[in-house]
């Protein structure tokens, strides 16, 4: 058994358009357990149970509940980032989907424990149906007096308000998508100061993932203890994993961290189609890198993952085959980045797309040794100098693949002068 | 609807002006906004209208240009690359007389390409409007082209 259903356990049993169905299966239960046990006990059973955020950073969730709490400034803002733009993710999908009332609860005991009374949803505007469902959701919730004022008749007030976003990958950064609720363009401000001191209107905001609200009733239901016993180290707890690509069964899989990404690739996700062969698997999404198969044997792990420069992310595994060239798929994630960058700072701006102009050279055989140099040297200036997660991980890809598949650039190089011997002949 | 009824469902407050362009852009069959409607949704709010103009610029639901009643939008990321077993930009390009960002001729389909859809375990997506089609086959588009024709598609 790879797969330990936590947070995932009762989709599929539940109708996601019932609040009496989610009521059946001890729904909204845990809120009021939070409710007896007390603002400082719930943070502290987030804190012993180190849950650290689903989104990408994996940043600890108890160091923003204590930063927000303990802010005099109000009105303080919860914000749930449902803007799952990163290609190759669907989870958030799949959760606010499947059990709407689960992330309502968890950000609910949120508001609890840290005194927030107003919250937000951003979520994509491709989503439409996850959309209809969680609106119809936080109504429901209303009515039964689970949102509002004076929930379960606690002295406690909280409400939900959802917002669209309108095709913008960078919203799902945390201050673009501020910019963005805030009725703006979505370009990120330079940090600090962080949210939890000046988020949202200017205002103590907290920040976090559909998957780290909806986990939080989990740790109110089994205790901190219990759950920082699942998985590793570094990281404590399950996983949402997104598979999707070349493999035979794609889908959302919730496993421990600690389990390797060969045994979810093969067990869980079947493997490869029949007779072919894996020959890159990028991991995290369009921002995230690429591993050759030799790898796989790695654990999906917080610390593990940081060997790439880049964050865990938010768990998408995305499998290629041996039908697709590595700088076909390169261009195509430069093309994406290319697109969404939001144009605020230089590297991002105009390093991207001088970037793809080198890989384009690789992938059309144009390519010559100051190019790699030049490809190198431009793919770390955009790391190591964008001001957001977008720019910083734009060239996580590139990077990745300058060091675990380099002879496929040299390759391509002496190819590329081959080429010109004949085009010059 | 007209607009100074969408801009009544919402208060005249800054962080609304997302919910009303998309609502109120949607219900328009063209699919788009136009300078003047920009000024009035702008006075409403009480924000310069170059502000606005910016964010029509930045967010790519938005549109100044008139567009098909059915905005269909063909996803160009990795996933749906490596996944799809046919070409579903040249199978639409070709069932529809019409080529990447262009509308057809009688003004009923706009061919768009997105970013990721999250519908990676359904891919190749294709998105309708509001609908997301997944794991579609070439057979699947004729249908779905047709649906939109015979007005049995949103």
């Amino acid at each position: 058994m790879i797969e330990q259903k936590l947070i995932t356990k009762n989709i599929g049993k539940i109708d996601p358009k019932s609040l009496a169905s989610y009521m059946a299966f001890n729904g909204y239960k845990m809120l009021r357990k939070a409710l007896r046990l007390g603002k400082e006990h719930i943070i502290e059973q987030i804190e012993i149970a180190r849950l650290r955020g689903r989104g990408g950073a994996g940043f600890p969730m108890a160091s923003k509940l204590k930063a927000v709490a303990t802010q005099l400034v109000t009105p303080k803002y919860m914000i749930c980032n449902a803007d799952e733009g990163e290609p190759g993710n669907f989870k958030d999908r799949y959760l606010i989907e499947n059990n709407p009332h689960l992330i309502i609860e968890g950000m609910t005991i949120i508001a609890y424990a840290t005194g927030i009374e107003r919250g937000f949803v951003y979520i994509r505007g491709e989503y439409k149906e996850a959309y209809d469902v969680l609106a119809s959701a936080i109504e429901a919730a209303r009515e039964k007096g689970l949102l509002g004022k004076n929930i379960l008749r606690k002295g406690m007030n909280f409400d939900i308000e959802i917002r669209r976003g309108a095709g913008s990958y960078v919203c799902g950064e945390e201050f673009a998508l501020i910019e963005s609720i805030e009725g703006k363009a979505g370009r990120t401000r330079v940090k600090p100061p962080f949210p939890t001191t000046e988020g949202l209107f200017q205002k103590p905001t907290l920040i976090n993932n559909v998957e780290t609200f909806a986990t939080v009733p989990t740790i109110i239901e089994m205790g901190g203890k219990a759950f920082s016993a699942i998985g590793t180290e570094s990281s404590t707890g399950t996983k949402l994993i997104s598979l999707s690509g070349n493999v035979r069964h794609k889908g959302v899989y919730e496993v421990p961290f600690g389990v390797s990404l060969r045994d979810v690739i093969k067990t869980l996700g079947g493997g490869a189609e029949k007779g072919r062969k894996i020959r890159m698997v990028q991991l995290s999404g369009a921002c995230g890198p690429i591993i050759p198969e030799y790898m796989l044997d790695m654990t999906i792990d917080y610390d593990r993952f940081e060997i790439f420069e880049s964050k865990t992310g938010a768990g998408a595994i995305i499998v290629i085959d041996d039908r697709f060239d590595m700088f076909e798929i390169l261009v195509r994630i430069g093309a994406f980045f290319a697109h969404e960058s939001c144009g605020k700072c230089t590297p991002c701006r105009e390093g991207i797309f001088q970037m793809n102009r080198l890989l384009e050279k690789f992938n059309e055989y144009r390519a010559t040794e100051a190019d790699l140099q030049l490809l190198e040297t431009l793919a770390r200036t955009i790391h190591q100098t964008s001001l957001c997660g977008l720019g910083q991980t734009a060239a996580t890809a590139t990077i990745s693949t300058l060091h675990y598949f380099r002879s496929k650039y040299i390759d391509r190089i002496e190819k590329s002068s081959l080429q010109e011997g004949v085009t010059n002949a | 609807m007209e607009l100074e009824q969408y801009l009544r469902r919402y208060p005249p407050e800054q962080t609304y002006v997302l919910e009303i362009l998309s609502d109120y852009q949607r219900s328009k069959p063209t699919q788009h906004l136009t300078k003047d409607e920009l000024k009035v949704i702008a006075d409403y709010l009480a924000i310069p209208e170059s502000h606005i103009s910016a964010i029509v610029a930045f967010y790519s639901f938005f549109s100044m240009k008139p567009r098909g009643r059915f905005i269909i939008q063909i996803c160009r990321d990795v996933p749906c690359h490596v996944s799809s077993k046919f070409d579903v930009v040249a199978t639409l390009e070709k069932l529809l007389g019409a080529k990447m960002g262009q509308t057809t001729e009688d003004k009923l389909f706009t061919l768009e390409y997105t970013s990721c859809l999250g519908s990676c375990d359904g891919a190749p997506a294709v998105r309708i409007n509001d609908t997301i089609h997944k794991s579609v086959t070439p057979e699947q588009l004729g249908q779905l082209i047709e649906d939109c024709r015979g007005g049995r598609h949103d």
